[in-house]
């Protein structure tokens, strides 16, 4: 295949008429690519105050099909996924992702919701994980894989519970983006990224047949978001507050 | 995938006499893309500007691509991934089925990609005893029907709800014929429950790309189902197509064109599931491939940047053409004959399998514009059409008719005296000849225009006449 490398990139050159780019225009462009500038980002969430974009972020997801519980601590989560699990009538059983940042959440005070961490297998009907990062323009998640967050916890089980920190809201898939890059090893921009980012905006669907949206094609068919409203002890810990990268 | 883009005419005749087609084309036309696309631009005001910020990075990274590659290609390995470069669908199908054998591999799933459909893989596979298995609900429909998708975001878009219906009682064995499939609720879930093992047992999963960032090396996919992402994350080896365009420089640059893509596509704030993937699964993940190939097709895109067609190489398949394209909405997305549907069809398709395979395709538009006017890269559609029509004339494959007539027209056209003359003559004539009606049922020479609809009769005085009397009148004043 080397020789259709040197021909599609000698193509390129001949269509572009020119030859290889010298060296300071490489350099220049090595700069473009380093700098992370960005583009033109949207007012819509960058112009609120943080309480605001958790607001903007609540009634985004919402808008996409997802349901929300707010709650003032992690002590109330479980009850909080209790109560979503009985009102939808599914079964008080969970597979939960392995991942540290979820070690705070008392699971005994609710001893009828079994709890399994690891990853999922094909007969879990519900799984709860941590995110990354949430982006409030749209309402979207950002989950990464690693050893502690596996990736088919976010697809396999039919419903998908996750749990977001208010620090973990942030205003543009950017500002997500530029969280990763700190959270990752800068020397080494590939390897440093985990093999999937995930960007999650309410459950699945498909409008394949008759451009009519049904939920729940292959993905989940519910996206059930706890946020975490701990801002006072937890501003500032925001990278505390993220996956443990794999 | 065999074309027939040589038949558009019969073609379309075809899609306007089917009534199943038409129901469908109305659905989405009256309540569908259109309307969600107008609700999503209204909700975020830098809309326009980001359109102009889109094609700006896509014009950067089309001038500098053949760095951008090398430099996604450098990351892709750093991130333990494999780069293939195929120069032609043959060589792109090759590099696929020398992956599946070296994994042993029996059964593929595939998430969309128009670059499978491009390079005919499925037909590949199968006659390489390798069982391709389509799992974006659309496509699925599709290929137990043995059609080729019709839209570029929704396959099946062609088809009403009973058409699935018939299809999934006459190819599902295990279906109970007693189970109501009357709504796209039930359809849904038939397909979620006969794929579920499929995306299980499957060796290989083979996804596209809409977008591949040099930066990182990553592939991005937009999907709303969720198929892609089981795809690419159940089996051990995940294969994506893409082809040269769909560079991007940074994540930055791909977060730009993302705010755009939903927004026309599906008039969504963001589609439900935007995956970046980097490279296979790392030491001590729980999931995920072991390994990353990408199959990178060129496939005549090399040579049409810097050209009269580079334009369309900013395309980013969202389907707003289409969507608000009357031709389309009339004839469907078959009539096209290949692969890629619509305005941007019309625009790629001549490129891709040559102007005498495709004449045709050009000459399917009105030239309304409102193609231009939606796309999210100000792709100049209407600009590009003119261009393969000029070819076409050169080339000599318009029909002899219409040649000699325009050839007479232009000959008559450079000689302004005799121009107006004949004009003059004509519309007076013609003007007399409507009478009081104003307009003609039938007219020698114009029986394609007469045969469907009338033909109004000229006023009795041209444009040039009319003109020179007010020029006149202003300086007689």
């Amino acid at each position: 295949m080397s020789g259709a490398r040197v021909e599609i990139l000698a193509g390129i050159r001949r269509s572009l008429r020119r030859g290889p780019l010298d060296g300071p225009t490489e350099a220049e462009l090595r700069a473009r690519v380093a700098a992370h500038r960005r583009n033109l980002v949207p007012a819509r969430a960058a112009a609120l105050d943080h309480a605001g974009q958790i607001d903007l972020f609540v009634a985004m997801t919402e808008a996409a099909q997802a349901t929300v519980t707010r709650v003032p601590s992690a002590a109330a989560i479980p009850e909080a996924v209790a109560r979503f699990l009985a009102a939808e009538n599914l079964p008080a059983e969970l597979v939960v992702a392995p991942d540290p940042g979820l070690d705070d959440i008392p699971w005994e005070t609710r001893p009828l919701l079994r709890i399994r961490r690891g990853r999922p297998e094909p007969e879990d009907a519900v799984s709860l994980t941590p995110c990354f990062a949430a982006v409030a323009e749209t309402g979207t998640l950002m989950l990464v894989s690693g050893a502690k967050t596996p990736t088919t916890l976010n697809f396999l089980p039919d419903t998908h519970i996750a749990v977001v920190r208010a620090g973990q809201i942030v205003a543009s898939y950017e500002d997500g983006w530029d969280r990763l890059r700190a959270a990752t090893v800068p020397a080494a921009p590939a390897p440093g990224l985990p093999r999937t980012v995930n960007f999650i905006t309410g459950p699945s669907r498909t409008g394949d047949i008759e451009q009519r949206i049904v939920l729940g094609a292959h993905g989940p068919r519910r996206l059930h978001i706890v946020v975490v409203d701990d801002r006072q002890e937890s501003d500032g810990q925001e990278a505390k507050d993220g996956q443990t990268q794999g | 995938m065999l074309a027939t883009s040589r038949n558009f005419e019969a073609n379309a005749r075809a899609g306007l006499a089917d009534r199943n087609l038409q129901r469908a084309l109305a659905m989405m036309t009256e309540s569908g893309f259109p309307a969600r696309r107008r609700e999503a631009v209204a909700a975020l005001p830098e809309f326009e500007a980001l359109r102009e910020v889109g094609s700006a990075i896509k014009e950067h990274t089309l001038a500098n691509l053949d760095f951008y590659l090398e430099l996604y290609e450098a990351n892709v390995i750093a991130a333990g991934g494999e780069v293939h470069w195929a120069r032609t669908p043959e060589e792109a199908r090759d590099a696929v089925l020398r992956i599946c054998r070296a994994a042993h591999s029996r059964t593929v799933t595939k998430g969309k990609s128009m670059i499978a459909e491009e390079i005919g893989l499925n037909d590949f596979l199968e006659a390489n005893r390798i069982t391709p298995v389509e799992t974006d609900l659309g496509e699925y429909i599709i290929q137990l029907r043995h059609e080729p998708p019709s839209h570029l975001i929704a396959p099946a878009m062609h088809l009403v709800k009973e058409q699935v219906a018939d299809t999934f009682r006459a190819e599902h064995r295990t279906l109970d014929p007693g189970r109501p499939l009357a709504e796209p609720r039930q359809l849904c879930d038939e397909a979620r429950a006969l794929l579920r093992p499929r995306f299980l047992a499957a060796d290989v999963g083979i996804t596209g790309a809409n977008f591949l960032v040099a930066e990182t090396g990553s592939s991005i996919i937009v999907t709303n189902e969720g198929n892609g992402d089981l795809t690419q994350t159940l089996p051990r080896v995940h294969i994506v197509l893409a082809s040269l365009e769909k560079l991007v420089p940074s994540f930055e640059d791909a977060a730009s064109l993302l705010r755009v893509l939903a927004r026309s596509a599906t008039g969504q704030e963001f589609s439900s599931y935007t995956t970046v993937s980097t490279g296979p699964r790392r030491p001590g993940d729980l999931d995920g491939p072991e390994a990353y190939h990408v199959v990178l097709l060129d496939n005549g895109r090399s040579a049409m940047l810097g050209g009269e067609f580079h334009d369309m190489l900013r395309c980013i398949r969202c389907g707003a053409c289409m969507n608000h394209c009357p031709v389309y909405a009339a004839v469907g997305g078959h009539a096209y004959g290949w692969v890629y549907p619509g305005p941007m069809g019309a625009v790629l398709t001549p490129s891709l399998i040559g102007i005498d395979e495709a004449a045709a395709l050009p000459n399917a538009s009105t030239l309304c514009g409102r193609c231009e006017s939606v796309c999210p890269v100000k792709i100049p559609l209407p600009k590009m059409l003119r261009h393969w029509r000029e070819r076409e004339f050169a080339r000599k494959l318009t029909p002899r008719v219409w040649r000699s007539g325009l050839s007479l027209w232009a000959w008559v056209a450079r000689r302004p005296a005799l121009y107006h003359a004949l004009t003059e003559i004509a519309s007076r004539g013609l003007g007399w000849a409507g009478g009081r009606r104003g307009r003609f049922r039938s007219l020698p020479f114009a029986g394609g225009w007469t045969a469907v609809r009338d033909l109004p009769a000229p006023e009795g005085r041209s444009f040039h006449r009319l003109w020179a009397e007010r020029l006149k009148r202003a300086r007689t004043r």
